[in-house]
């Protein structure tokens, strides 16, 4: 074998050592996408929120929309309806799937058919899964309540009462609560067998395993799915808007019409409020000050679900 | 009692309770089906069980609907989307993982942030510009953009492929692979796991997705996708819940179907997200 030797290689400029260049190159597509989805929205959202915008005029109209913001009653409904599903809605799910995942751990005959029982509705379209459940829970004739009434239960207006509706919803979640469950199983496979082997000579129970052994070891991802979860509730949209739909018997195409959060804004979130004040009502300059808002609520929980990473040692 | 009496009888209340809230799981389904199956009268009322099969219902859904034209632009959307996601994603995830450049820590910031900034916050400026492009009333606003990567792809894909041992892509450079080279022979197979998951996460977000169609698709009926053309479905036939339901379950079956063919990629593509994220 002949052995050429090549000439040396050009001093190369202090940059371009490394990998920085080429990494530079792979990441481009990525580069761009961000600055088209992400930076230039974000900043012509700022743009926006000073002015008076419908599609057709844009006007300059200063800090009103801040202004508004702060007389805008929706506003503070759907903030609070935000803090019902951060408190309530996503608590049960996260305490429901970790319990579904503990039951199933301790299952010995049948654990793959239930798992996959339990599963398999969080892959239900969200259209087809809420509508169902508004037709489950049809007052008077829904199966949920004939099968109440043969236990001399009345039930409640469920999707038609205020008080109602978001515990509705949150029954929904939880019967979608699959994928969550398969992480926290995963999550409860990985602690050490010997560990509960320690724990019960040392006497501990089976609540004392769970709490000394068991939730420590979890809690990275405990940690992990209450903060998605959150940001999750942050968001939530689809199924608030087409329970209201549904509920309320509105029988209007998506242009029309329609007063939403049906019954009495108790669906109403802050991006449901912001898509009508955009999309139906076009006042542009006014959702994007609705916008940044969520903006700056998402950022502040994506911090803190940041500060979980580089605990877990996971961020580098 | 008996240690193992106890034993016992903790295993059968143990597995009763569990079967019995399968069985609650499975009920929604049940009772879509069952209703999907009534006559219109009888779905008015509070039964559980149809009188007579109406097997008609599902013929008058595809009769009355716009079903397989709605099956068709969910399909494409899904199929496009997913294949542009996992190309432009997959090069992305590559260089988070592997290579060493300055500010790559931020860049993984960046992805993070993008993962979890909510769809509406910029949906105002983003809608404006597709408008001015004439591109509205289609769905390639929401396809287009996966050309140019997917935060939470991305996302997946770099923690998995973290986890490859730096020696094979060494190995590949002493041997002289281009970086293209070493991500296509050496990365990706090792990596098809993970592409699965994506693939298939993206394909089930995009056939689920409600929000974008109904920021995008319009209001005519022939360019709707199935999530937004049920919820309409339920509008314009609202006292009618056999057909509803019968709708609702011809939605929701090729998801099924597709789980039961791909099963380990859902179950160790979900451990992915939350275990080593």
């Amino acid at each position: 074998m002949i052995v050429t030797s090549l000439p040396a290689a050009p001093p190369r400029p202090r940059w371009w050592r490394g990998e920085g260049a080429r990494a530079l190159l792979w990441l481009s597509p990525w580069i761009a996408g961000v600055s088209v989805f992400f930076v230039y929205p974000l900043l012509s959202a700022v743009y926006f929120s000073f002015h008076r915008y419908d599609m057709y005029t844009l006007e300059f109209a200063g800090l009103d929309n801040y202004r508004y913001l702060l007389r805008d009653p929706r506003v503070g409904v759907s903030a609070r309806n935000t803090l019902w599903l951060v408190a309530v809605m996503v608590p049960a799910t996260v305490l429901f799937s970790l319990a579904l995942a503990q039951l199933v751990v301790r299952l010995k005959a049948g654990a793959g058919l239930l798992r996959t029982v339990f599963y398999l509705p969080s892959l239900v379209p969200m259209t087809a899964g809420t509508i169902t459940f508004v037709f489950l829970l049809n007052p008077g004739t829904g199966p949920v309540d004939h099968l109440l009434s043969l236990a001399g239960v009345r039930g409640p207006d469920w999707f038609g009462d205020p008080d109602w509706s978001k515990p509705s919803l949150t029954l929904l979640s939880l019967w979608g609560c699959g994928q969550l469950m398969v992480i926290f199983l995963a999550a409860l496979l990985d602690v050490p067998r010997h560990l509960y082997e320690a724990a019960a000579i040392d006497g501990a129970g089976a609540w004392r395993q769970f709490l000394s052994v068991t939730l420590p070891t979890i809690a990275p991802v405990l940690m992990f799915a209450l903060v998605t979860n959150v940001i999750y509730a942050l968001q939530y949209f689809s199924q608030a808007m087409v329970a209201s739909r549904v509920a309320s018997g509105a029988t209007d195409s998506p242009g029309s019409s329609f007063s939403p959060g049906y019954p009495e804004e108790s669906l109403l979130t802050l991006p449901q409020w912001l898509f009508q004040v955009g999309f139906r009502d076009y006042s542009m300059g006014y959702a994007c000050v609705l916008a940044l808002l969520l903006f700056a609520v998402s950022m502040i929980f994506t911090l803190v679900l940041l500060r979980q990473f580089r605990r877990s040692g996971e961020a580098s | 009692m008996s240690g193992r009496g106890r034993r016992l009888l903790l295993w059968v209340a143990t597995h009763a309770f569990a079967v019995a809230l399968a069985l609650m799981f499975l009920a929604p389904v049940a009772f879509m089906a069952l209703t999907a199956l009534m006559t219109d009268e009888q779905a008015l009322t509070s039964d559980l069980w149809p009188r007579s099969w109406n097997w008609a219902n599902f013929a008058e859904v595809f009769d009355r609907s716009l079903l397989l034209r709605w099956a068709g632009n969910t399909l494409l959307y899904a199929a496009l989307g997913t294949l542009f996601t996992v190309v432009s994603s997959v090069p992305v995830a590559y260089a988070l993982a592997r290579f060493r450049f300055r500010g790559r820590r931020a860049a993984f910031l960046v992805v993070i942030a993008a993962m979890m900034l909510p769809p509406q916050v910029v949906a105002v400026p983003i809608y404006l510009v597709w408008a001015r492009l004439g591109l509205t009333d289609s769905l390639w606003p929401l396809i287009l953009p996966m050309l140019l990567g997917d935060a939470f792809s991305i996302f997946l894909l770099r923690q998995f492929l973290v986890t490859i041992p730096r020696d094979y892509t060494d190995a590949a450079k002493v041997d002289g692979c281009s970086d293209l080279r070493t991500l296509v022979r050496v990365v990706l197979p090792m990596a098809r796991p993970a592409v699965a998951a994506v693939a298939l996460f993206q394909f089930f977000y995009c056939w689920n997705d409600y929000y974008g169609p109904l920021l995008y698709a319009g209001v005519q009926q022939d360019h709707l996708t199935l999530s937004l053309g049920l919820a309409t479905f339920k509008a314009f036939h609202s006292v009618q819940w056999n057909l509803t339901m019968a709708a609702t379950l011809l939605v929701t079956a090729p998801v099924i179907v597709l789980f039961f063919l791909a099963q380990w990629v859902f179950i160790e593509g979900v451990t992915l997200t939350g275990v080593k994220g």
